[in-house]
C-alpha cells in the first residue's frame, strides 16, 4: 500500500428532513486507523456538528454500524486500509432505515421487529422453583448457541435485500432471535413463537439471498436459522413436534 | 389465506411439478425422435385419461405456483401492496388457469 499523509473521507449527511448530501473531508492517515477513528477525527477536529452513535468502541455493542463504501461494516473493527478506495472512503447511515441525522439511523424499526418475532423469554418456571439444567452439548442448545452472540448492530438488517424490497419483513436478526429461543430448552412457548414468524414479513419472506451471513461482523449465520424457522414450520404444518 | 400458507401451497406444487417437468420434457423428446405430425399426437392424447388428468394436475399447479411468485414479486419491485396485490395475483392465477384448462380441454377431450 502506497504511504500517504492524508485520506479523502466523504461523509453523506441530512436527516429527515433533508436529503443526504456529500461532505468531503481530509483527514490525517494514520497506520492503524479504524473507520470510526476517521469519524471521531472529523467531529473532533473538522466539523462539531458531525452527528454518529458509538459506545464502546472494542465490537460488542453494536452501536457504531455505517454504511463503509456502500457496505454495512462495523465501524469500530473495520481497518481503513481495509476498505479504502485508492485513497478515498465514503461513509453514510446504514440502510433501510430512517436516518436521525448525519450517520446517526433510527433503530426503532429494528428493534420493534425483535418484538414481532417474539424475541423474548417464556419462563418454563417461575422464581421459586430450582433453575433447571441444561444440558450443554444436546444439539437444541448446539443452534441456540449459533445466534446467541448478536450485538444487535443491524448489519446484516441493512445488507438485507429482501427488507429494502418489503418493509414488513422482520429482517435476519429477529428471525434468527427467534430462532435461538425456539432451540432453547427453558423456552415454554414455541408455538408463540412460530405464530410469529409466520405472518406478513415473517420468516417465509427469506429469499435466502444470505448476505446477512456474508456480512455479519461476528460471522454469525441468521441464513440458516431462517432456514430452520421454515423448516419448524412446515414440520407443525404436517404435525410433527419437537 | 395466511402468508404460511401461500409458502406452503407454492412449495407443494413445486414438488408435484417436479415429476411433471421431467415426463414432458423426456417424452417430448423422446417422442419426436424421427418426425412426429400434429396428426399423430392428437391421436395418441384424445381420449386419453392418463394424459388428461396428466396435464390437468400440470396446468393447476402451475398456476398456484406461478400466481403466488408473482404476487411476491408484484409487492417487492412493483409496490403494490395489501388487497390490490391479492388481486391481481389471483387474476393471474385464474388467466393461468383457464388458459391451461383450454389448452389441456382441446389436446385430449
Amino acid at each position: 500500500m502506497p504511504e500517504r499523509d492524508h485520506l479523502t473521507v466523504t461523509v453523506l449527511r441530512g436527516g429527515p428532513d433533508a436529503p443526504l448530501q456529500p461532505q468531503t473531508f481530509e483527514v490525517p492517515a494514520y497506520d492503524n486507523q479504524t473507520v470510526l477513528d476517521v469519524v471521531s477525527w472529523i467531529q473532533q477536529n473538522a466539523d462539531p456538528t458531525l452527528t454518529y452513535r458509538f459506545a464502546c468502541r472494542v465490537g460488542m455493542c453494536g452501536s457504531c454500524a455505517m454504511m463503509v463504501n456502500g457496505v454495512p461494516r462495523w465501524t469500530c473493527r473495520t481497518h481503513v486500509s481495509k476498505v479504502l478506495d485508492g485513497n478515498t472512503m465514503e461513509v453514510g447511515p446504514l440502510r433501510n432505515l430512517p436516518v436521525i441525522k448525519d450517520l446517526a439511523a433510527d433503530m426503532d424499526p429494528f428493534f420493534d421487529k425483535w418484538v414481532a418475532a417474539e424475541g423474548r423469554h417464556h419462563p418454563t418456571r417461575s422464581r421459586d422453583e430450582a433453575i433447571a439444567p441444561i444440558d450443554p452439548v444436546a444439539e437444541e442448545r448446539q443452534a441456540a448457541n449459533a445466534g446467541i452472540e448478536c450485538i444487535n448492530c443491524s448489519v446484516c438488517y441493512s445488507a438485507c435485500d429482501t427488507v429494502a424490497g418489503n418493509p414488513d419483513y422482520l429482517g435476519p436478526a429477529a428471525l434468527q432471535r427467534a430462532w435461538t429461543l425456539y432451540n432453547d430448552a427453558k423456552d415454554a412457548d414455541r408455538d408463540a413463537i412460530l405464530d410469529a414468524v409466520s405472518g406478513q414479513g415473517g420468516c417465509h419472506s427469506c429469499h435466502s439471498m444470505g448476505s446477512c451471513t456474508a456480512y455479519c461482523p461476528n460471522e454469525l449465520d441468521p441464513l440458516s436459522a431462517i432456514a430452520g424457522l421454515k423448516r419448524a414450520t412446515a414440520k407443525r404444518f404436517f404435525g410433527g413436534r419437537k | 389465506m395466511s402468508e404460511f400458507h401461500l409458502y406452503m401451497a407454492q412449495r407443494l406444487s413445486a414438488l408435484v411439478m417436479a415429476p411433471f417437468v421431467i415426463v414432458h420434457i423426456g417424452v417430448m423428446i423422446y417422442a419426436i425422435q424421427g418426425g412426429l405430425s400434429a396428426a399423430e399426437i392428437l391421436g395418441r392424447t384424445q381420449g386419453s385419461a392418463f394424459w388428461f388428468a396428466f396435464y390437468g394436475l400440470f396446468v393447476v399447479a402451475v398456476s398456484i405456483h406461478a400466481a403466488i411468485g408473482l404476487r411476491t414479486i408484484l409487492g417487492e419491485w412493483a409496490g403494490l401492496r395489501g388487497g390490490a396485490r391479492d388481486a391481481v395475483s389471483a387474476v393471474i392465477g385464474l388467466g393461468l388457469l383457464a388458459l391451461g384448462a383450454q389448452a389441456v380441454w382441446a389436446v385430449t377431450a
